[in-house]
């Protein structure tokens, strides 16, 4: 039922077109009006190979919505394939096919036999928001273009994590996470990002396991894959910032994929010595910032607002206020995520909403008593809010405006290092 | 025209005015067929995306400070909500002023494209009314919403009776027009119809329309000259000033396309004159229309005092600099509000103008005149190559490639980066005053000569990067995709 979205945090599901785009040399093809690429991109960072000013689209207008589009699809992906020079073209339809009915998929069907592959993924804007987009794409390939093999690749891991471009550190941490893997001697696969494309989609069906890096996003994927291709997955909820949450990981990972337990805490203890020969360094800012408060709440996606609730409270030792999960995500994986909230160190728990309704959080971090100056980690929508409450503010979930990232991440022990420098670069601006 | 004001909805540019979005040829044959009324758009069987009509509409109604835009549709029509908060709050930052103006969403799923959401639609109405006391609501269709037949123009009505601000209908349905410039009619058309009031008593102030106010300070001062004040439209504008624009002496605006329904639609209605000279950029432009507001203002000798000083100033630096850009060639892109106004502005520079792609093409304004800019270009026998593209990048490129010009210039986000990619400076003319008055056009003229001096930057992105068109496309003829083309632009190849 149609709601209040105030001051929003996604898109709608045809913002999969930057699952597309992140893909190299895939390019996406809309089937819908003709600003809905240029409302859906980000206007930073998003002028790569392609860029959303050129994916081709079949611009519909009153007369196509009236007698249907699909003659102007067929022509559209006809001369897309002449015109631009990619390695997968994935049609994604906007509303307006799918409320009158235009059959796409039959439309697509017709380039089974082009030189390139022409997926299809529906990703109508009233279907779901961005991240059901997301799983909406990479079910495309599955079905469409993956067939289960029996040739398997030892110690391949397909890599699974954020969602493109909604997450701004999407790029930097699949990559920090793929070191990681490699550092306990496994071979990950990923999709996304500089030089990754067709060649790795293609040799996704040869892994011995999938690898999910997030609380919900795309677990729907991870078993269509078990059931297609026959691989198993491991579904690790909490995205790695720090040390405690890495080392977790590591260990679990290690574990699942049969690694030698030996190697694994070796890795480990490279990582951990040198992080805290960091912390150590630092700590007295920490510890002696007046101007910062023991309490925090983050407002983010899942991925996001998880991830650094258990950095916080894990490795800096904060505690944590109500937390906020903006995402709108599916209800059946809620218990499973507030379980995590509440699997804290020494007991604690943190408390979590998940609204999109952005005018309740405001309120209710607004009645919060933080004792003393928050930390407020969250959308841009949080900067004004912050200043309000004389608190520090960090922009780490969409929409953002406040920080460029071109390739910096947070995720594994590297990342947390990141994010403290961020959170005390904004904290040593006040007098302490 | 006749302004319908009893009405939410506004044809489109292309029924109002004959707008078109394909055209290749020159510009005196597109200016002939205007005139002769013989000029008819082509349609693409290829086209890449473009801008939606939403975007326009409700980025400028969204500027307006304390009001609410409801924008019932899926969440990707509302996304630019979050844009919009970003710009209020620091444009009005940069003003020293506060906004409360919000932009929400509905989030439409598909049991409301199936049931309708009027009843849901109503509350949020309500709610966001209760949460921010908006001094005006604006309530915005969608694609969806509108292919549903969901009535909003009734939830308004109905409404009305519990809210004490003004609260229209907004017709946003994105596939209605490929030009988005339909979009600024439609902030327009909101405004007069809802929140413009019949004058009390006239007043010494012009209605100034622009994007993002950057000259406000220097504007103002410049008309403190002639006893004028401005009051620019609608980036910071409150309802309160809003209400009184039928008291003003004129209207005028930075650029035609975004101003003229408000500009004909006031004159029309309430009898302040506009402004229907060429833009203010460069100095013929300027010049002109400077005076055309002391004519109507019955400031003549003022304006003419002023111009003389200003002449004394920049004249002399204007010349020196002109030296240096000669023999320049140059294409561009930009709305028609631009092309053609830049044109000229690069004719006067002495930078030869190779090709100019509008993004439309209005064949006639409100009142039924060809653009004053279109018309002084025939006029001074300038004449070059010419399409009409909704932003084709691919034709973009392909004219650039083939005649390799020492810069483009462009005015949209995300254009300029192409050009580079093909090695050729670009110039991105982004602020809407970076050519206003004798003082910018001497700017202008000195950025364009920064970007050909120093030429690293896109040399070493071109060396390196791979320009994603295939080479089939680049041995094509520009025209390719467009049909009907040949019988009414000249080929070009």
């Amino acid at each position: 039922m149609a709601k209040l979205l105030d001051k929003q945090r996604y898109k709608c599901a045809l913002g999969a077109m930057q699952t597309v785009q992140a893909i190299s040399r895939a390019i996406p093809i809309l089937h819908s009006g003709p600003g809905c690429a240029q409302k859906l991109s980000d206007s930073i960072g998003s002028s790569g190979y392609f860029s959303p000013n050129i994916f081709p689209c079949t611009s519909i207008n009153e007369k196509d919505v009236v007698f249907g589009g699909v003659k102007k699809l067929e022509t559209t992906i006809e001369n897309a394939l002449k015109v631009i020079d990619a390695d997968l073209y994935v049609v994604l339809t906007g509303c307006i096919p799918e409320i009158v009915g235009d059959d796409t998929g039959e439309v697509v069907s017709h380039f089974e036999d082009a030189k390139k592959p022409v997926l299809y993924a529906s990703t109508a804007g009233f279907k779901g928001n961005n991240y059901r987009g997301h799983e909406q794409v990479i079910d495309a390939i599955i079905e469409q273009y993956l067939e289960k093999t029996d040739e398997k690749e030892e110690g391949l891991v397909n890599l699974w994590a954020d969602v493109p471009y909604q997450d701004l550190f999407w790029l930097g941490n699949i990559r920090e996470l793929e070191n990681l893997l490699k550092e306990i001697g496994l071979k990950p696969n990923t999709i996304f990002g500089y030089q990754r494309g067709l060649e790795n989609i293609k040799t996704i069906p040869k892994a011995q396991f999938n690898l999910l890096v997030s609380p919900w996003v795309s677990v729907g994927n991870m078993k269509k894959m078990e059931r297609k291709l026959g691989i198993p997955y491991l579904h690790y909820p909490t995205l790695p910032i720090g040390a405690f949450e890495t080392s977790k990981f590591l260990r679990e990972v290690g574990k699942f994929a049969g690694v030698d337990d030996q190697k694994v805490s070796k890795v480990i203890d490279d990582h951990e010595n040198y992080y805290y020969y960091l912390i150590e360094r630092y700590a007295d800012l920490f510890l002696e910032t007046r101007v910062m408060a023991k309490q925090f709440s983050v407002v983010a996606d899942a991925q996001y607002a998880l991830a650094i609730t258990k950095f916080l409270v894990n490795d800096l030792g904060l505690v944590p206020a109500k937390q906020f999960v903006t995402d709108d995500t599916p209800k059946q994986f809620r218990e499973a995520i507030r379980k995590e909230f509440e699997n804290l160190n020494y007991g604690l728990k943190a408390e979590v909403a998940f609204e999109t309704d952005s005018y309740k959080i405001h309120q209710e971090i607004k009645e919060h008593d933080y004792h003393g100056y928050p930390l407020i980690l969250g959308s841009y929508y949080e900067k004004e809010l912050a200043e309000e409450l004389f608190g520090h503010y960090l922009n780490i979930s969409w929409p953002v405006q406040d920080k460029v990232v071109l390739d910096d991440f947070y995720v594994g022990y590297t990342g947390g290092i990141r994010l403290i420098e961020d959170i005390y670069s904004v904290a040593v601006q006040r007098w302490n | 025209m006749a302004f319908n004001l009893e009405s939410s909805n506004v044809a489109t540019r292309e029924n109002r005015i004959g707008s078109i979005t394909g055209y290749i040829g020159s510009l005196s044959d597109l200016a002939n067929q205007s005139k002769c009324g013989t000029l008819k758009g082509c349609s693409r069987c290829f086209s890449q995306s473009s801008s939606c009509l939403s975007t326009c509409a409700l980025n400028q109604l969204s500027a307006i400070r304390d009001v609410a835009i409801i924008h019932h549709g899926p969440a990707g029509c509302s996304v630019a909500g979050a844009n919009a908060y970003y710009l209020d709050k620091v444009m009005a930052r940069k003003r020293g002023v506060t906004t409360s103006t919000v932009y929400v969403g509905t989030d439409m799923n598909e049991n409301d494209t199936i049931f309708g959401s009027a009843e849901s639609l109503r509350k949020i109405i309500l709610e966001v009314n209760r949460r921010y006391s908006p001094k005006a609501i604006f309530v915005s269709s969608s694609c969806a919403t509108g292919i549903i037949g969901e009535d909003i123009d009734s939830i308004v009505d109905d409404v009305k009776t519990e809210i004490d601000v003004p609260i229209v209908a907004v017709h946003c349905e994105g596939f209605k027009s490929r030009i988005w410039a339909t979009g600024f009619d439609i902030s327009d058309h909101a405004v007069l119809s809802s929140i413009v009031k019949p004058p009390k008593q006239k007043r010494n102030t012009i209605n100034f329309k622009n994007f993002y106010e950057s000259a406000r300070p220097e504007i103002i001062e410049m008309f403190k000259n002639f006893d004028l004040e401005p009051i620019f439209l609608y980036c910071n504008s409150t309802v309160e000033e809003l209400s009184r624009l039928s008291e003003s002496l004129a209207t005028t605006c930075i650029c035609g396309t975004l101003g003229n329904y408000l500009g004909n639609g006031l004159e029309e209605k309430y009898g302040v004159p506009y402004i229907r000279t060429i833009n203010p950029l460069g100095i013929a432009g300027f010049e002109a229309w400077l005076r055309e507001i002391g004519r109507v203002t019955g400031r003549e000798a003022a304006v003419e005092k002023y111009i003389e000083e200003q002449r004394a100033v920049y004249l002399p630096q204007i010349e020196e600099i002109k030296k240096e850009l000669k023999g320049l060639r140059a294409v561009l892109g930009m709305g028609p509000g631009y092309t053609f106004e830049v044109s000229r502005v690069l004719n006067e520079l002495g930078i030869e103008v190779v090709w100019a792609l509008a993004w439309h093409y209005d064949k006639k304004y409100e009142n039924g005149d060809v653009p004053p800019s279109m018309q002084y270009l025939l006029e001074n026998d300038v004449d070059f190559e010419a399409s009409v593209a909704d932003q084709q990048n691919y034709e973009v490129m392909n004219i650039l490639n083939q005649y390799q010009p020492d810069l483009y210039l462009s005015r949209h986000p995300g254009s300029t980066v192409w050009a580079i990619k093909n090695g050729t400076p670009a110039v991105y003319v982004a602020d809407e005053y970076m050519i206003f008055g004798y003082k910018h056009t001497l700017e202008f003229a000195q950025s364009v000569l920064d970007s050909i001096h120093n030429r690293s930057f896109e040399k070493n992105l071109a060396r390196r990067v791979k320009l994603p068109y295939t080479d089939w496309w680049y041995q094509q003829n520009v025209d390719k995709f467009l049909e009907e083309a040949k019988t009414n632009g000249k080929v070009v190849g």
